[in-house]
């Protein structure tokens, strides 16, 4: 019998060394460098080969990496977390006192987690914009966008869970509040609101259905639809930067042919030293700010004011001036869904990966900024001070004179001032289109500024200093 | 398949294999709504006796002197006591996002702190943005005894007399 030569390596630690890493290191050419990446479980994330001019770090600003370098730390802190924890009203505020005084790290592990999670919010957002003012969610991109969109949701859903577990002061009434938003949804909003807190309040049942939602259900489905994402980043590849000119922003004189290079070491590198940087400036935060404690929860007592967790605060601001069934279900809808449809459109397929369009586009831009910055804080103190609708028509419901009524009187000056754009200034239906979504992304901005630091006691309008004081 | 598919729209004969299809279909569609089911009533509340869901015995219709705002902190509701001697029970929980409304003594009225909205003892709004006036409880009284139901609150347009119930 003809024995079968055995090939592998004649050393036994060298042959259990290659049943694991498959591939030579250090690769020892570009071919190897390329197997690598492709034949390693967390390299493989990538391509093999990225187009060198989308390694400029102001195109993506490294935002989409970000975010999922949060989503590592906040699944590494929040997994340590859960040994220190107990979801119960009894524990669940003592366990935070216990984090602060007697876990080793407990306080630095919870100050990780808090901030991680608020500044994944603030990377999320800008994400989309850059993704937007870039074009980068034009065709092949069009369901990375929506599935982006998702992710969005997402995010703001593990933050408001995460919120109440706590059970401070904060923690209570912020998810007391922000739940009753639900229940203005018609039909189905108050049997869903029971569902989502195991009763009519925010309790014992709350806070079982909040931690399960926030340390298993909204993480898995998290992770899912983020290796979907940046699977998609990979199949379609990036969008390639450019000048206003047309031509491939190669930080040279401008290209038309794109230049390729390895992912190992170009890309890894920089994603590398980005997250070393970004993961020593938040363990620095973490070290000097603390999260946020209040006093202990008590149902029988709201404070003054009772505000939502700051992402909110542009919806709560909204509340404010409109119906509640209009400030907190239409308006958002009607937001989320021109959204997602946005990518549908039709447009100039040229402006990929120029920012803002062109020059007109960045002309517009700034209008609908300036705009935004003028027009939100005056019709915010019209509506305070000197406007009453329904006080005007005392005969009609408010769901009408606070509601229809406005709503429509908003979206006619923005079709008046899309037209204006169009028509006096001459810009593409794309480039219009964007100065409407800049005044609208200002307005949002302007209106959380305003319910984070204008808003004191009884909601009235003031000025910070004596919001803080 | 061509063959299976003919032009009539009056022939109503369908092949096995759509058939099975459709069976297969409906019977997987009706696996997921069983699944839905299951899941929905395995997660839906749980009240507790005793505690706020349930029904309170609050004590002996004179205990509460006609014109009386009391609180039960636990049951989440005042019992109000009209001058006329009718009985309200008031859920405490503001109508606009839901805060904990507190009877203010020296003004007559409730007044949330977390939008300003007012109500009045009946639970009428004296002031925006509450919608509608406070949510009622039911209440029954045997044997001279006041009991308050917390199960259900009761929602309402505006108060009215039918709300008040009288030894
Ligand atoms: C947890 C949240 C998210 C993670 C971890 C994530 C991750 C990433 C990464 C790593 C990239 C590669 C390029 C870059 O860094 O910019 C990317 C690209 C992209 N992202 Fe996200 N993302 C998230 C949320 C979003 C959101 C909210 C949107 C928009 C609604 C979005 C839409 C896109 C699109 C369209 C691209 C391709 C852009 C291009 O080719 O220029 N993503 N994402
Ligand atoms: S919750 Fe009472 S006024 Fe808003």
């Amino acid at each position: 019998m003809a024995e079968n030569p055995d090939p592998r390596p004649e050393h036994l630690p060298q042959r259990i060394w290659e049943s694991i890493q498959r591939d030579e290191l250090p690769p020892p050419d570009d071919r190897g460098r390329m197997r690598l990446v492709m034949n390693n479980l967390v390299l493989h994330l990538h391509p093999s080969k990225v187009a060198r001019p989308t390694l400029k770090f102001t195109y993506t600003w490294g935002l989409g990496g970000l975010a999922l370098l949060l989503v590592m730390i906040l699944a590494v802190t929040g997994v340590l977390l859960m040994f220190e924890y107990t979801p119960t009203p009894q524990t669940a505020y003592l366990d935070m006192l216990k984090l602060q005084t007697e876990v080793w790290y407990g306080q630095l592990i919870r100050n990780l987690h808090h901030w991680s999670g608020n500044l994944l919010v603030i990377t999320v957002f800008l994400h989309l914009l850059r993704v937007f003012f870039t074009g980068g969610f034009r065709t092949p991109r069009e369901f990375n966008w929506v599935l982006g969109l998702g992710l969005l949701l997402l995010v703001v859903a593990a933050n408001f869970t995460g919120y109440l577990l706590p059970w401070d002061q904060l923690a209570y009434w912020a998810v007391t509040v922000g739940s009753s938003l639900l229940s203005y949804v018609p039909l189905i909003g108050e049997p869903l609101r029971n569902f989502l807190l195991g009763g009519p309040e925010v309790g014992a049942a709350t806070l079982t259905n909040f931690y399960g939602l926030h340390v298993a259900i909204i993480p898995l489905a998290l992770m899912g639809i983020v290796s979907f994402h940046i699977w998609r980043v990979r199949k379609d590849t990036l969008s390639i930067p450019r000048r206003l000119d047309g031509k491939i922003d190669d930080g040279g004189t401008g290209s038309t042919q794109v230049e390729k290079v390895t992912t190992l070491p170009h890309l890894v590198s920089r994603e590398l030293v980005f997250a070393l940087v970004m993961t020593g400036l938040i363990l620095m935060w973490s070290v000097w700010v603390n999260a946020p404690l209040e006093a202990a929860a008590n149902p029988d007592h709201s404070p003054n004011p009772a505000k939502a967790a700051w992402y909110f605060m542009g919806l709560q601001e909204l509340l404010l001036h409109f119906h509640p069934v209009f400030g907190a279900i239409i308006i958002p809808t009607l937001a989320l869904g021109a959204l997602a449809i946005l990518p549908y459109q039709r447009f100039d397929l040229s402006a990929e990966g120029v920012w803002f369009r062109s020059l007109k586009g960045r002309q517009m831009a700034l209008v609908g900024a300036v705009t935004g910055l003028i027009a939100t804080p005056a019709l915010v103190l019209l509506d305070e001070y000197a406007l009453d609708l329904p006080g005007l028509m005392p005969s009609l419901p408010t769901l009408i004179s606070n509601g229809w009524i406005p709503l429509a009187a908003l979206l006619l000056l923005l079709i008046v001032y899309y037209e204006i754009i169009k028509r006096v200034f001459k810009a593409t239906a794309c480039e219009s289109r964007q100065s409407v979504f800049v005044l609208l992304v200002t307005a949002f901005v302007v209106l959380t500024v305003i319910g984070i630091a204008f808003r004191g006691e009884g909601m009235a309008l003031m000025w910070p200093w004596e919001v803080l004081g | 398949m061509s063959d299976v598919k003919l032009p009539s729209v009056m022939d109503e004969t369908v092949s096995r294999r759509d058939f099975l299809k459709l069976a297969w279909g409906a019977a997987g569609l009706l696996a997921l709504v069983e699944a839905g089911g299951v899941a929905l009533s395995f997660f839906s509340p749980r009240t507790a006796e005793g505690r706020f869901g349930g029904v309170f015995e609050v004590g002996a219709v004179d205990d509460f002197p006609p014109g009386s705002v009391t609180p039960f902190n636990a049951g989440r509701f005042y019992l109000v006591r009209m001058e006329d001697g009718g009985f309200l029970a008031l859920y405490r929980k503001c109508t606009h996002l839901g805060c904990a409304v507190p009877w203010n003594q020296a003004e007559q009225k409730f007044i949330c702190p977390c939008h300003a909205s007012a109500f009045e003892r009946d639970g009428q709004v004296l002031n925006p943005p509450a919608p509608r006036p406070l949510d009622r409880f039911l209440v029954t009284i045997v044997d001279g005894m006041v009991r308050v139901d917390t199960g259900a609150p009761i929602q309402r347009d505006r108060p009215g007399p039918a709300d008040l119930v009288y030894a």
